[in-house]
């Protein structure tokens, strides 16, 4: 039986790992090589780097230091932030990437999101979602580009089945209403997008106490729980997690 | 020094990486001089067989003499697939026919392609996972498997929703598995030792 994943994200700006409220406030949270060498050795089951400062600024390159990360990191390792072609996949998955994270490009231009399935494999296209709250609409999401900049009229759950067909292998679903607030995964959001897709759904924005990951991962029905907060700052450790999430009877692989 | 075999086919770097990581004096090269001098040799690989199977060719010789010499060689995922006899992925190709067995689809029903972290278990004595705990996780991602054919090949395997399938083979000095160890965290970094080791043994 595949495990369920704990996946420390990095959220790197200026070769720093930040994190902040709600996308804004950021912090600094520590050097991202130290970071990933460390959550590697303590058996997360991925890391996810996201160059967070890619859609907002220029398209500058993050190759160096997803080289330098990636020569520490011994687990599947997702790199994203301001990626737009299938070209620029292949430059990142030669750099020590083993999938890339697709989000502002793919909802410009889904075919992106095929292109890349049919060169690289679907197995390393995440599509990447940003989702807020309708607010017109109850238990409806919308979808945010930009780093979280821009809200668009396309409904979440309904671009997340698109996206399936297309060729994206996996969902990487951030709630912007929760992220970074430590308040507990979105769990609505959550559900209805893993409901309406057969890929691995991870679930991300709002990890705080180790009972809200148990939840996303039963209720939700994710796949996978992304943090970033939780781990940078020390408040739980990784095998804390895990152990945590096996006496609960979710099957985990050991730290 | 143990040598990684560069085909084109696939990402060597994180199978360099780790090598390095663990200390191992390690050269990526595809020059059959090299491969002649080596102690050991790495087959990574991402992909479909016959594509792999058409860029190794020009050393395929070269590759199948070293190892019935005797030599440590260890595949990796598409390289550990076309160590066998013949691959049905997207077609029939003859592969290097140095461990008795087919590659076979994943059986329907299941989510394809196997990806994430899985238990193995290996068979007893197998070197591969030696120093380590029964029962570890390792890192797949794969859509086909090998129906290994000779009793003789000690196999690790994992079950994937009801089917078992081969996650890992020993036969002498040619080691080969479907997971990925150099993306299998400490468990991963500790197969590769236990390469290491064998190849200084030989």
């Amino acid at each position: 039986m595949l495990t369920k994943r704990i996946i420390p994200c990095l959220d790197v700006k200026d070769n720093r790992v930040v994190k902040g409220v709600n996308f804004v406030n950021l912090r600094d949270a520590g050097d991202p090589v130290e970071l990933g060498a460390r959550y590697s050795s303590e058996g997360a089951d991925e890391l996810v780097f996201l160059d967070i400062t890619a859609t907002i600024r220029s398209k500058k390159t993050i190759v160096e230091l997803v080289e330098k990360v990636a020569a520490n990191v011994f687990i599947p390792f997702t790199v994203g932030g301001g990626i737009s072609t299938a070209d620029e996949i292949g430059l990142l998955l030669r750099s020590g990437a083993d999938k890339c994270s697709i989000n502002t490009a793919a909802v410009k231009n889904p075919d992106v999101l095929r292109e890349s399935a049919q060169r690289f494999g679907a197995q390393c296209v995440v599509l990447a979602i940003d989702a807020r709250k309708d607010l017109q609409r109850k238990d409806k999401w919308v979808v945010c580009v930009k780093a979280g900049t821009e809200r668009t009229e396309i409904d979440a759950v309904e671009w997340a089945a698109r996206a399936e067909k297309l060729g994206a292998g996996e969902i990487l679903l951030t709630s912007m209403d929760a992220d970074g607030t430590q308040a507990g995964y979105d769990i609505p959001l959550t559900r209805a997008v893993a409901e309406a897709v057969g890929i691995p759904v991870i679930a991300s924005g709002g990890a705080g106490t180790l009972d809200s990951l148990y939840e996303v991962l039963d209720k939700g029905r994710a796949s996978a729980v992304l943090a970033a907060s939780i781990f940078h700052y020390g408040t739980y450790t990784i095998s804390q997690t895990k152990d945590f999430l096996a006496a609960k009877g979710i099957p985990v692989r050991p730290a | 020094m143990l040598v990684i075999i560069d085909y084109g086919v696939g990402n060597v770097r994180s199978v360099t990486n780790a090598f390095r990581f663990v200390g191992a004096d390690i050269t990526v090269s595809c020059c059959p001089d090299e491969i002649g001098k080596a102690e050991g040799l790495i087959l990574p690989g991402v992909g479909a067989s016959g594509y792999a199977m058409e860029k190794i060719a020009p050393i395929a010789e070269t590759l199948c003499k070293q190892a019935h010499s005797g030599k440590p060689l260890l595949g990796i995922c598409l390289g550990y697939q076309i160590l066998f006899d013949e691959s049905l992925e997207m077609g029939r190709y003859r592969c290097l026919e140095l461990i008795g067995g087919k590659v076979v689809p994943i059986p329907a029903g299941r989510a394809i392609p196997h990806m994430g972290w899985n238990l193995v278990e290996p068979a007893t004595g197998m070197q591969m996972f030696a120093g380590m705990e029964q029962g570890r996780h390792f890192a797949f991602a794969h859509s086909f498997y090998a129906d290994v054919q000779d009793n003789k090949t000690k196999i690790a395997s994992t079950d994937y929703e009801g089917v078992s399938l081969t996650a890992a083979v020993e036969k002498d000095n040619i080691w080969g598995c479907q997971f990925h160890p150099e993306k299998s965290g400490n468990d991963g970094l500790n197969v590769l030792r236990n390469f290491i080791a064998l190849c200084k043994k030989n």
